[in-house]
């Protein structure tokens, strides 16, 4: 496995423990995710008998009430958001997770989407 | 695979970039509409060149990490927009295409007594055709600017909206993003307009 602890002197501090939390990796090998993909827990109590690392049960706690966004996950734990990515790749691949991918860039949106969303910030 | 693409209970998420020059008030905008306190996250970048500018004494620590405010808007039970303050320097342009991927539109936020400094989001959101409006943060109390005379320096056309706001002002801000939407709505109106047969 490649130490990338060590790659970069100047930038240590606190990025040494976060990329340790995914075994070095800065990326999902199987999945990718955008700033405001959505993630909920799929069981909403337990893990299911499985064992998951303190910030994979902190991820599911957090996404168990609601749809949250990786930002928001990631600034609730203080953590990059490349760490959660990696983080919700893995829960992803155990099941214990849904995540929702924003509309795709060729998906532009529709007169009537942009039209509900300048209601709701009129009603702000 | 656990994607929930047919699930009813996952929400579509939307994006508004808020961009800008440093200090030009993103932040504020966004917690002005924000139904949370905007909060704060990071992506380390692993560029390892990237341009430097005048910002002297910051680029140990911000050529490997980027910091990005943002808040949340739940619009309805199914749909929830996000505000994203940009890092709005030019050696974060390269995480910008992650960032601007399937935005609604873009504030380009303005401060004329340093208006070159957003000069790099309109030459963006121009060439990648992301809908946009411009927002004069007035916060300073001063309108030494005209928002034609802005309009004109900045080079805009005239479907591009300028206008004058307080990013402390809900009301303002809400004013600059229907703005923005309008022009979204009319980009939309305009694709619906020239798909064939329909």
């Amino acid at each position: 496995m490649p130490d990338r602890q060590w790659s970069d002197a100047e930038g240590v501090g606190h990025h040494v423990r976060p990329y340790a939390i995914t075994g070095g990796r800065t990326r999902h090998s199987e999945h990718s995710f955008a700033l405001i993909t959505l993630v909920v827990t799929r069981s909403p109590d337990g893990f299911g008998g499985e064992s998951v690392e303190p910030e994979a049960a902190a991820i599911l706690d957090i996404c168990r009430d609601r749809a949250v966004a990786i930002a928001e996950i990631a600034a609730e734990l203080d953590l990059p958001v490349s760490v959660v990515k990696v983080l919700c790749g893995d829960l992803l691949n155990s099941e214990l997770i849904l995540v929702q991918a924003p509309p795709k860039e060729s998906d532009a949106p529709s007169v009537e989407l942009i039209e509900r969303v300048m209601d709701g910030i009129r009603r702000l | 695979m656990a994607f929930a693409a047919s699930n009813p209970v996952m929400p579509t998420a939307l994006k508004i970039l808020i961009a800008g020059g440093f200090g030009v008030g993103k932040t504020t905008m966004v917690g002005s509409v924000s139904e949370v306190p905007p909060l704060e996250t990071e992506e380390r970048m692993t560029v390892a060149s990237v341009g430097l500018d005048s910002l002297a004494g910051i680029e140990n620590k911000s050529a490997t990490t980027v910091a990005m405010d943002f808040g949340r808007i739940t619009i309805a039970p199914e749909l929830v927009l996000y505000l994203f303050g940009t890092p709005g320097q030019h050696r974060f342009w390269f995480m910008w295409d992650d960032l601007a991927l399937g935005a609604l539109g873009a504030v380009v936020l303005a401060d004329t007594r340093r208006l070159e400094q957003c000069f790099a989001s309109v030459d963006y959101f121009e060439k990648r055709g992301t809908p946009f409006a411009v927002g004069i943060n007035c916060f300073h109390g001063k309108r030494e600017w005209t928002t034609e005379q802005v309009r004109k320096a900045l080079d805009l056309g005239p479907d591009t909206p300028v206008m004058l706001c307080d990013a402390r002002d809900r009301e303002s801000s809400k004013k600059v993003l229907l703005a923005l939407l309008d022009v979204a709505r009319a980009h939309a109106l305009a694709r619906t307009a020239s798909i064939p047969g329909v």
